[in-house]
């Protein structure tokens, strides 16, 4: 069975000169944002998901790795394959297990995040200054109370680092998620790759997803680690 | 089971794909064989190989100057954040509507994926030689060019290779959506499918897969073989005991002012 990915004409050539003449419209813009809503929507969807997913599984990964260390190796060999395959890649990898659709993108770009996400978490554990573990140590504080109370807090800021990279990073490859059927802003740039509006507004909005989610990011560092500008 | 066995056999026909020609379902032509999957393996690598000289040749020189002035940290640190934030379809369509298809134009296309990341680590490498060599350098009467080439850039080496590393792979996966810019890769299976057939893009799914994989493997050795030894004692690594034990003295860092 073959799909094929279909080019569709989005714009009419005889409708009027600047479309026709291939220029930069922005009154086709204004005339046909609504076109780009859903697949907008379809990308938020999928590199949220993706993200939080990720987070999920790498997080957990980083604090049984950060207890027992010899889990380091493996889990950074794994992650760093699955981080290696390309995305398109694995798309079509995936394809005769998972069939078409939003489950296959989301493994795809979930296993991506893995790696960035696990290195961050670890790195920010490791950096806790030992001064700092023992002074809660003699404070009373238990393993678990040290880790939640005192490690994780200070490793926050690696933390959100490496959701920002993964953020950005999930936007940029959920562009290629129309291979696999899940739509996203992808299949409208793969809709009319020469066409010069589609392409900005499709491209641009992805883009201004990416800075989005990095700015909202970075805006949920600040609330949660209010002590961190405090001495600056 | 019987799902199993399907699966099983679709990677198998793209196995088969990769090793024998067939007729192409679109009619005309024939597809698939290892002549063939070489060509376009040889042109994919012909492409990334080409983007990342040219990316390397201006990331590596320009990253070891802002580094060895200490100047451009914001625009070096921060060119690998914006790199990140563009799709690479994004990029590549601009290319398409805007300057044109072809090698020379996605080459382009590439070599501007390919540079932050190496610029990023080129600059951050040669920052975090520790000040103190760079003054004793300095006091035995080096040049500014013989610190960069003789201190600097050894130092700073692993960390230009893992850039290196980053855009290489990112550029072999990259390459595989050349097709939509007019230039045959390893992705013509995959963009094409009605001329290659299910079998044919799965089987350049594999390759483009293994490919990137071996790029990343190769590219980590070689990091690891151009780390100077003096770096990988400090780090513990290497598992040969030292003949002199090597210490390192704890030095207050300079904060690099961006």
């Amino acid at each position: 069975m073959i799909e094929l990915l279909a080019q569709v004409e989005i714009r009419d050539r005889s409708a009027d000169s600047c479309v026709g003449d291939n220029g930069f419209c922005p009154d086709w813009i204004v005339d046909n944002f609504d076109r780009y809503v859903d697949p907008l929507a379809e990308h938020v969807l999928l590199t949220v998901v993706a993200v939080a997913i990720g987070f999920a599984i790498s997080f957990t990964l980083a604090l049984v790795a950060y207890r027992r260390r010899w889990l380091i190796a493996p889990v950074t060999q794994v992650t760093g394959v699955l981080y290696t395959v390309p995305s398109i890649a694995a798309f079509f990898l995936l394809l005769p297990i998972t069939g078409r659709g939003f489950t296959t993108a989301e493994i795809a770009l979930v296993s991506y995040v893995l790696l960035i996400i696990f290195r961050n978490v670890l790195a920010g554990l490791d950096n806790v200054p030992a001064e700092t573990k023992d002074a809660g140590r003699g404070m009373g504080l238990t393993a678990r109370q040290l880790l939640w109370r005192v490690e994780v807090p200070l490793a926050l800021p690696e933390i959100m680092a490496g959701l920002r990279i993964a953020a950005t990073t999930t936007v940029g490859l959920a562009t290629l998620a129309f291979f696999a059927g899940a739509g996203g802003l992808g299949e409208q740039i793969f809709a009319d790759i020469t066409f010069k509006s589609n392409v900005v507004v499709a491209g641009g909005l992805a883009i201004v997803l990416a800075a989005a989610l990095d700015a909202l990011i970075l805006l949920a560092q600040r609330l949660v680690t209010p002590w961190a500008g405090a001495h600056r | 089971m019987s799902a199993t066995l399907a699966v099983l056999g679709q990677f198998g026909d793209a196995v088969d794909f990769i090793f024998d020609e067939r007729p192409s379902p679109a009619g005309g032509t024939d597809v698939g064989g290892l002549a063939e999957m070489w060509e376009l393996t040889r042109e994919h690598l012909k492409l990334a190989g080409a983007a990342m000289a040219i990316a390397c040749a201006i990331a590596v020189p320009l990253g070891l100057w802002l580094g060895h002035i200490g100047k451009g940290g914001f625009l070096a640190i921060n060119a690998s954040n914006i790199g990140r934030a563009v799709p690479s379809l994004a990029l590549i369509a601009f290319f398409v509507a805007y300057i044109g298809v072809g090698f020379a134009n996605l080459t382009l296309a590439l070599v501007l994926l390919a540079i932050p990341p190496i610029l990023t680590n080129a600059y951050t490498g040669v920052r975090q030689v520790e000040r103190d060599a760079v003054d004793a350098a300095r006091g035995m009467g080096m040049t500014g060019a013989q610190i960069v080439r003789r201190v600097e850039l050894p130092l700073a080496l692993p960390l230009i290779f893992g850039g290196v590393r980053i855009s290489a792979v990112n550029v072999v996966a990259t390459a595989t959506i050349a097709p939509l810019a007019g230039v045959v890769t390893l992705g013509d299976p995959i963009i094409n499918v009605n001329t290659y057939g299910d079998e044919g893009r799965l089987a350049a799914a594999i390759v483009v897969a293994l490919l990137a994989v071996v790029i990343e493997v190769v590219l980590g050795a070689l990091q690891r073989a151009v780390t100077p030894r003096g770096l990988k004692l400090e780090r513990g690594g290497g598992g040969r005991r030292p003949a002199v034990p090597v210490k390192t003295i704890p030095t207050p860092r300079r904060e690099v002012t961006t």
